[in-house]
């Protein structure tokens, strides 16, 4: 098991690697990226039960699905910095001929990634269905997804969280990173969310809210708590508070950089704010 | 010219029905769903022997689609089920991305195409799915012609790696291919040899197109009838055979003329044999209630607009 200080220090790394990425190419979306980093690094370095190598099948191990598809940089930079791919392959983010498309395909063969993202509200239907081939396959492992809060305002979201509640997919937990904010704004100013947890324990979950999903170790908490109430009838839900665009202040506390890189000099900035610690690709 | 006999009416929902539950027993891996129509899509007897490889999804055609794909990721087959309208039009992002794009191994069955779904009218009546479908990359589109074809494809896309959309429908209508026929997806059928035009049909149009030909050989015309129930793959290499042969062709579908099978085979005799061809499809149009046989006769799906197409195309040799 990785040490605090260990994960801390990837969370710099992935932090500088979503920013590189996409002020390279100039376009990308880091604030959510952001946001999300210390829940990816926790999953995949802390709390996943993982196979060596990349099968898509992802039998007798626990699977992610990335549902907002847009948040791609964190999810590519976390595989790399796991070794499901080369790191140096990061520096292909969104060009032609690379398997790191602006959203998550399994189309160019990129390894950890099982299903494409990117429009929205489809991956809990995804995660579902997955979870049923597991309690078929009598696998006891997990299956993860996030979702951005935004792209709960797709009905299909509303199909599927009915769907897990009345077929007991208790082996199932969705988090839901709410930021509050979307491309157009704040989402209680886009189109009201209201009261996320409440609505999906009216559907059936259990649910429990994580309000500060950009500590480390509240983030790790909250998903070992996750895990404990999974095989208890009820699919799981972690409504996980985060900053959209942690770790770079003048990225935070607005929807402004939800799909905008920086340019040279915001990136100089935004990196002198993240320590280099494992290395830039 | 070869006689073909009607076995009997029956529906060509019906051999999916049959096919799943002979794929129950033969295929550990195959998984049904449905979309709250379970009656309509005749899969009670696979649900009753395999309770635990059926999923009743509800109303929730959206949900449906991104669960099977998710299914075949743990190595399960996904058949969905539903009417041709809600498997397509309604849920065409969802199978794009999830399925389509994806590369997942689902199996998307759909009832109930075409105006012979008859009396519930338009909004169910959906005349533009091969089109949907046929452009997704990666998409196999197949459309059989009787209760023994669609029972037959239905057991061989359990073994084909890849989405697949199989359209079938409704009505009782003639039941005429080999019983246990082998179903080889992507090769068109020779039915009935000729020299004077070559009707190019599938599905439902199939049957009809053989009362058009004893019809036409009435009058001295000898017409070639190619059953094309894989729209996507196309045989390209058995159409442009045949019309090298005869000179002109009629393709016939229960379809929107507009991105249906005659589309596909405009496309194919363009770039390889330039030939005259007359479309009895639906002339991009929607259909409304009444009963089937009335419907495919008012919209000129039937044997005799078959035959008034031939008659016009041969002029234009």
């Amino acid at each position: 098991m990785p040490q605090l200080q260990e994960l801390n220090d990837l969370v710099l790394q992935v932090r500088r690697d979503i920013l590189r990425m996409v002020h390279k190419v100039n376009s990308g979306h880091p604030g959510g990226s952001l946001g999300c980093t210390e829940f990816f690094v926790s999953l995949y370095f802390e709390i996943m039960n993982l196979k060596k190598g990349f099968d898509l099948d992802g039998i007798g191990e626990d699977i992610f699905f990335l549902s907002n598809g847009h948040i791609s940089p964190v999810f590519y930079s976390v595989l790399a910095r796991k070794g499901y791919f080369p790191i140096k392959e990061l520096d292909t983010f969104r060009l032609i001929n690379s398997r790191l498309q602006g959203h998550p395909t399994t189309h160019e063969g990129l390894p950890g990634i099982r299903v494409a993202s990117g429009s929205l509200g489809q991956g809990m239907s995804v995660a579902i269905g997955a979870a049923l081939a597991k309690k078929l396959n009598k696998d006891p492992n997990l299956v993860f997804s996030l979702h951005g809060d935004g792209e709960l305002q797709e009905g299909q979201n509303w199909e599927a969280i009915m769907f897990a509640a009345g077929n007991r997919v208790d082996n199932l937990i969705a988090t839901i990173d709410r930021n509050g904010q979307q491309i157009d704004g704040a989402t209680e100013e886009v189109l009201p969310l209201g009261d996320v947890r409440r609505k999906f324990e009216a559907f059936g979950w259990d649910v429990f809210e994580l309000t500060n999903g950009n500590d480390l170790e509240a983030v790790i908490a909250g998903l070992k708590e996750a895990k404990s109430r999974t095989g208890k009838g009820k699919p799981v839900c972690m409504v996980m508070h985060t900053e959209m665009g942690h770790g770079v202040d003048f990225m935070m506390h607005t929807h402004a950089w939800h799909g905008k890189a920086p340019n040279d000099e915001q990136l100089k900035i935004a990196l002198a704010q993240n320590e280099e610690t494992l290395g830039d690709y | 010219m070869k006689k073909y006999t009607d076995q009997g009416k029956n529906d060509t929902r019906s051999g999916y029905g049959d096919a799943m539950t002979e794929l129950g027993k033969t295929h550990p891996k195959v998984v049904a769903l449905c979309a709250d129509l379970v009656a309509s899509l005749k899969i009670q007897d696979f649900i009753d022997a395999h309770p635990e490889r059926f999923i009743q999804v509800g109303i929730a055609e959206a949900n449906m689609m991104g669960i099977a794909a998710g299914l075949t990721i743990g190595g399960y087959i996904p058949f969905t089920g539903t009417f041709a309208n809600f498997s397509t039009g309604r849920v065409y992002d969802q199978i794009r991305q999830s399925i389509a794009y994806s590369g997942k191994n689902v199996k998307i069955c759909a009832s109930h195409a075409g105006v012979t779904l008859g009396e519930d009218g338009a909004t169910h009546q959906i005349l533009e799915d091969i089109g949907l479908m046929k452009m997704l990359p990666g998409m196999t589109v197949i459309n059989p012609c009787d209760y023994n074809q669609t029972k037959a494809a239905t057991l061989a896309i359990a073994d084909f790696e890849g989405p697949v959309y199989l359209r079938f429908g409704r009505p009782k209508v003639a039941n005429f291919t080999p019983k246990d026929q082998k179903f080889e997806i992507g090769k068109a059928l020779l039915l009935n040899e000729g020299t004077d035009v070559t009707i190019a049909a599938t599905g439902h149009l199939v049957w009809e197109a053989l009362l058009a030909a004893e019809s036409l050989e009435k009058e001295g015309i000898s017409a070639e009838v190619i059953n094309i129930h894989t729209i996507k793959p196309l045989d390209e290499k058995a159409l442009v055979k045949s019309v090298k042969k005869t000179g002109c062709i009629v393709s016939a579908e229960e379809h929107n003329f507009l991105g249906g099978l005659g589309e596909s085979i405009a496309r194919t005799l363009a770039i390889h044999h330039p030939t005259p061809q007359a479309f009895v499809a639906t002339q991009d149009t929607f259909g409304e209630s009444g009963v089937p046989e009335l419907l495919m006769e008012k919209y000129g799906l039937d044997n005799n607009a078959i035959k008034k197409a031939v008659l016009e195309v041969i002029r234009k040799k």
